[in-house]
């Protein structure tokens, strides 16, 4: 990725004629399909929208280690407390990889992670959900990253280069963890005791609709849809992405032997998908809101993360500046 | 608001795959030093065995040529067909050389 540290040539003061010109040329460029870079001029409004999600994304990334963090020390055997810790890891890593897009885009990291600690910023809704038992660690390797999935592969191709970079190498390691996430579940089901088996279930009626949640708002209330679609930031329609969830998860639910909570949810064959009912967006937007179950608990851990970590960062940093002196005095 | 004086510089990343080929550039992060970014650049970048050799550099160290000069800076290789090998029609006989 590129950085923002390159990007300090001075503003040029440019005529209107000239910003028509380079609008001009910029809306040529996104119809024709190429990738913008970050020192490529840019429309203001283009800027804010990428800042604004992509620093959404590398929120998420950071706040969704927490849920399944809680999990580490418990997980049931070694096996996978290790994959559990590959897979919080990545985690953290996806969000470095996405905050060193964002900052392509003239913000710096401290000012990304303070309108995260603010509240200013948002992140997935979906990480305001507690994890009350093994099981839902499975499930949000199944469900919320098998969403999170199908959220992001069309962002691969997304107009900004440095972000579409970041989501390649993101969606890449991104597989193993819906494919772990199965197969806890399974061997639960396949082996394991009744009392599991209800457990998985219980799991999945629980993460089911906050799931199909994360795709956002329907099309008809989507407020960045548009904009976004015309930039091609975004590719594919919110409505569409978690259909193809919905017909993805139905063949998954049955070879592991449980029910998605909806009596409405049955095939049609004139659609060629399945009819879901209606999902309850007064929740979201309750849960977006900062009033779901966890979303105090979510942002103090990571205040409380950060804050403690601050002698850390100024260590490090005040040792490099005293080496530094050192050479230059020797 | 924190006091960006403060935040780690930005290092960028190039990561060497394997033996015999290029480091390539392959993202950026924030670290203390030279030797931290090198370790970081191991958790960050690396932990599926994606490399065997690593070098960082501070972004503000790195100059690159202007985007706005492209057309003037690259455009008038395209009409210079003849660096091309293909550019040569020879006798079916040595064509392969």
């Amino acid at each position: 990725m590129y950085t923002q540290a390159m990007d300090t040539a001075p503003r040029e003061e440019r005529s209107a004629l000239e910003d028509a010109a380079l609008q001009q040329r910029f809306d040529a460029r996104i119809d024709a399909g190429e990738f913008v870079e970050a020192k490529d001029w840019m429309p203001e409004h283009y800027r804010k929208t990428l800042v604004r999600q992509i620093s959404q994304h590398a929120h998420s990334e950071i706040v969704g280690m927490l849920p399944e963090g809680n999990w580490i020390t418990r997980a049931p055997t070694l096996k996978r407390k290790a994959i559990l810790l590959a897979k919080v890891q990545d985690e953290g890593g996806h969000g470095l990889y996405l905050y060193a897009a964002a900052e392509t885009l003239r913000v710096s990291r401290d000012q990304l992670l303070d309108a995260l600690h603010s509240g200013k910023a948002k992140y997935s809704s979906i990480f305001n959900y507690p994890t009350l038992t093994w099981a839902d660690v499975g499930v949000i390797g199944w469900l919320v990253d098998g969403a999170a999935i199908m959220n992001q592969v069309p962002l691969c191709r997304c107009s900004y280069a440095p972000y579409a970079r970041a989501m390649v190498r993101i969606c890449r390691e991104e597989s193993f963890h819906q494919r772990q996430g199965f197969d806890a579940l399974h061997v639960m089901m396949t082996q394991g005791t009744e009392a599991q088996r209800a457990m998985v279930q219980d799991a999945v009626n629980r993460w089911w609709w906050p799931s199909l949640m994360m795709f956002g708002p329907p099309d008809s209330a989507s407020t960045h849809s548009e904009q976004s679609m015309r930039w091609g930031i975004k590719r594919i329609s919110n409505d569409d992405l978690r259909q193809k969830f919905v017909d993805a998860c139905v063949d998954q639910a049955e070879v592991l032997g449980v029910t998605l909570p909806d009596p409405e949810l049955k095939w049609n064959a004139a659609r060629e998908h399945h009819d879901f009912g209606a999902i309850d967006w007064d929740e979201f937007w309750r849960v977006v809101g900062g009033d779901g179950p966890c979303n105090r608990e979510r942002l103090a851990a990571r205040v409380d993360a950060w804050e403690r970590g601050a002698w850390v960062r100024d260590a490090a940093l005040a040792h490099e500046r005293k080496q530094a002196t050192k050479e230059k005095a020797a | 608001m924190s006091d960006v004086r403060n935040e780690w510089p930005l290092w960028e990343v190039f990561v060497r795959s394997k033996a015999g080929l290029d480091h390539k550039h392959c993202g950026s992060l924030h670290a203390p030093d030279a030797k931290g970014a090198v370790q970081l650049a191991r958790e960050v970048y690396t932990r599926r065995q994606e490399g065997t050799s690593i070098w960082v550099v501070r972004s503000d160290q790195i100059v690159a040529s202007d985007p706005a000069d492209k057309d003037m800076y690259f455009d008038p290789m395209a009409d210079k067909v003849y660096r091309h090998p293909t550019f040569y029609e020879l006798p079916d006989a040595v064509n392969h050389m």
